[in-house]
């Protein structure tokens, strides 16, 4: 479906006009204006760090963010907190150690031993296995939030879109399943997921607005990060590579031009 | 290669050379002064273009392999770690990844080029049919590449082609299943599968770099076609290579480039699939299975064949009979520019591929709303697939028994210095 829209524009086919909505069909998505969009875009910090501090305090309860390390916390082009910042957020989760030196892995109650995170570790999960966080969510697995927005058509806009797209009327005749909710941004719009946000729910360090559009804008900046923590990187030096190449091209056409200048 | 070797050593040590590995003769007569036709256009720098990203997928794809783990459980996390913790490893998997499509690109405006200019005809019948040999290992290596990251997609893809041999069993049954069993290695897709193409995808490349070989030696005994179609007739119509076609090529390779790196720093994504980005989940079946946009046309055919065997032998015949094309097209005029009838069968059939390619990415099921009636898409895949087959199998050779081509110009050399009207 990538290739609708410029290859229909190509055969000037009007005729795949979408026909009627059909029971679970996803809705058009929130289209949203994200600083990180488009050839210069860079990610907004202070979303970054806010949308850090909602994962941290509302996704993570149920949603694992496997890939990312702690250190990429503190590194440029991501949240940019401090060092210090970074490895006080480390130290605040605990993670897996190694057995001890008796060569135990689990305490005197049979729990396994852990350790305060290091800035080399990874976000620990929040379910010990995928049967753990089924059993906890009625039977549904939790995404992974790492890539997510790579990983969903709309990328950012769906994240956007679903997390603010609950309390709505279910269109009659839609029966939602019990223990699910209505959702018109996910595809069958039964979602596992219970309405995650909510006004003034996290209350951010530095007292900006926490209404549910502010929250849901910050996180879906933090996992656009998450899911594409070299973006700034690839933008600044695909800036430096288009310079050149469009210099280094129009010498070569100069050089073109001169070497032709007789033969023609 | 074509004619006498001009090169004259000029110092002790290249005459000493010259009698025992006449490499810089070698590279004298095919790269600086091969006689080119002086009239090619645009069209014929993909030649260029192709041998740059082919480099480009080589090079990319060795670092990345130092980096890449082909194991089940290990890939999709490996490419990851490429992306987020290998230095620069984002820019190598991105070139590699967009590199693909626009080798395809390239290959695909290379092709038409051909068809157009009626390269294929005598004496280039070898030449052309390396070329589908390339095209063909292409296709291998590009699918087999596709599977590596072991996302959704790669495993699906997987999946869905390997069985494509099961077909077979309604010929003799079992020997499908034996194939597909033969090919993964295993019982399903799996481990062993993943390391086979792991494995192939590496080799192929370097078997394309072998045939590229033949191909531009083919090229080199009769020389390149050109717009016009006619022979070169003589020194006035023809330049060396270097530094006409250096020159020429180079700025058209910079071009490409250009849009290579809008691909790779500010769409990279664009041309990928979402799905690929979820791990391999053998008890999860994407909605939608689709190919990488430069295998569509094919995918559509496939599926418009209710019949599977009889879709996979559409399928593989499309492919197949482009080494036919020398001995199907019957005119005696090679360049379409003279052939006032069969050019527009010819831009028909281009538009008849981009749509094929339309169709392979909607939903099996899509229809279009025509006067109050639903169509099936999958009846503009047959008529497309239907128009693929006549072109080369009908038009080619009653269009060139029935058609007056336009008078062909005297030369190369009279065309280019006093354009004719």
């Amino acid at each position: 479906m990538r290739f609708a829209l410029p290859l229909g524009l190509i055969f000037g086919l009007a005729l795949s006009a979408p026909g009627l909505a059909a029971v679970g069909d996803q809705a058009p998505l929130k289209k949203m204006d994200w600083s990180f969009e488009g050839p210069l875009g860079t990610f907004n910090r202070a979303d970054l760090q806010h949308g850090f501090q909602v994962y941290k305090e509302v996704c993570s309860a149920c949603h694992s963010l496997n890939r990312v390390a702690f250190h990429t916390l503190s590194e440029e082009g991501g949240p940019s907190f401090t060092s210090a910042q970074m490895k006080a957020i480390a130290a605040g989760y605990k993670v897996l150690a190694g057995p001890n030196d008796k060569g135990e892995t689990v305490d005197d109650k049979g729990n396994p031993l852990t350790r305060p995170g290091a800035p080399a570790d990874t976000f620990p999960p929040p379910f010990a296995n995928e049967d753990a966080a089924r059993s906890a969510n009625g039977g549904a697995l939790p995404p992974d939030l790492s890539i997510i927005e790579k990983a969903r058509a709309g990328g950012p806009d769906y994240v956007y879109s679903l997390i603010t797209g609950f309390g709505q009327k279910p269109p009659a005749g839609f029966k939602v399943t019990e223990g699910k909710y209505y959702n018109p941004y996910f595809i069958g719009w039964d979602i596992a997921m219970p309405p995650p946000l909510s006004d003034g729910q996290v209350t951010f360090v530095d007292g900006a607005p926490n209404k549910i559009a502010d929250e849901a804008k910050a996180v879906v900046t933090f996992l656009a990060w998450t899911s594409e923590p070299h973006l700034e990187d690839r933008h600044r030096i695909g800036v430096g590579v288009m310079a050149f190449l469009i210099v280094l091209s129009g010498l070569l056409y100069l050089s073109y031009r001169r070497v032709w200048k007789d033969a023609h | 290669m074509s004619g006498p070797s001009t090169y004259v050593p000029k110092t002790e040590f290249t005459r000493w050379l010259d009698s025992r590995l006449p490499l810089l003769r070698f590279t004298h007569d095919t790269v600086l002064t091969f006689p080119t036709p002086r009239n090619l256009n645009f069209w014929y720098a993909f030649g260029a273009i192709l041998t740059f990203f082919l480099g480009v997928q080589i090079v990319t794809g060795i670092v990345l392999a130092m980096h890449y783990v082909p194991n089940a459980n290990m890939a999709f996390d490996s490419v990851e770690n490429i992306m987020r913790d290998v230095n620069y490893g984002w820019m190598l998997r991105y070139m590699h990844e967009n590199g693909a499509s626009m080798f395809f690109l390239a290959v695909y405006v290379h092709m038409f080029r051909g068809l157009y200019y009626g390269s294929y005809k005598a004496p280039r019948e070898i030449l052309w049919i390396l070329g589908v040999i390339i095209y063909f290992l292409m296709v291998l290596t590009a699918f087999m590449g596709y599977v590596l990251p072991w996302g959704q997609m790669s495993f699906w893809a997987a999946t869905v082609i390997t069985n494509l041999f099961s077909s077979l069993d309604q010929v003799i049954p079992h020997l499908g299943s034996i194939i597909a069993t033969w090919l993964w290695g295993d019982f399903a897709v799996g481990d062993a599968t993943l390391n086979r193409f792991f494995s192939l995808h590496y080799l192929l490349p370097f078997v394309i770099a072998a045939v590229v070989g033949l191909h531009i030696w083919a090229l080199h005994v009769p020389g390149n076609n050109n717009p016009l179609g006619i022979d070169v007739k003589g020194p006035q119509d023809s330049l060396p290579f270097h530094p006409y076609y250096t020159a020429k090529d180079a700025f058209y390779v910079g071009l490409f480039a250009i849009l290579f790196a809008v691909l790779v720093f500010f769409l990279p994504e664009y041309v990928g699939n979402p799905d690929n980005n979820i791990p391999a989940n053998p008890l999860v079946t994407p909605t939608d299975i689709v190919p990488e946009w430069y295998l569509l046309p094919f995918y559509a055919m496939l599926r418009s064949i209710p019949q599977k065997l009889i879709g996979v032998l559409v399928l593989a015949g499309a492919i197949l009979t482009l080494a036919f094309i020398p001995w199907l097209d019957t005119s005696r005029v090679r360049s379409n520019r003279f052939r006032p009838l069969m050019k527009q069968f010819f831009w028909v059939f281009v538009a008849d591929c981009i749509l094929l390619g339309y169709l392979g990415d909607q939903s099996a099921d899509a229809v279009w709303h025509i006067g109050g009636t639903d169509v099936p898409l999958v009846w503009f895949a047959r008529l497309g697939t239907a128009y693929y087959y006549a072109f080369f199998w009908v038009l080619m050779p009653v269009v060139g028994l029935l058609e007056t081509p336009r008078a062909l110009p005297d030369s190369i050399a009279k065309s280019v210095l006093a354009p004719a009207e």
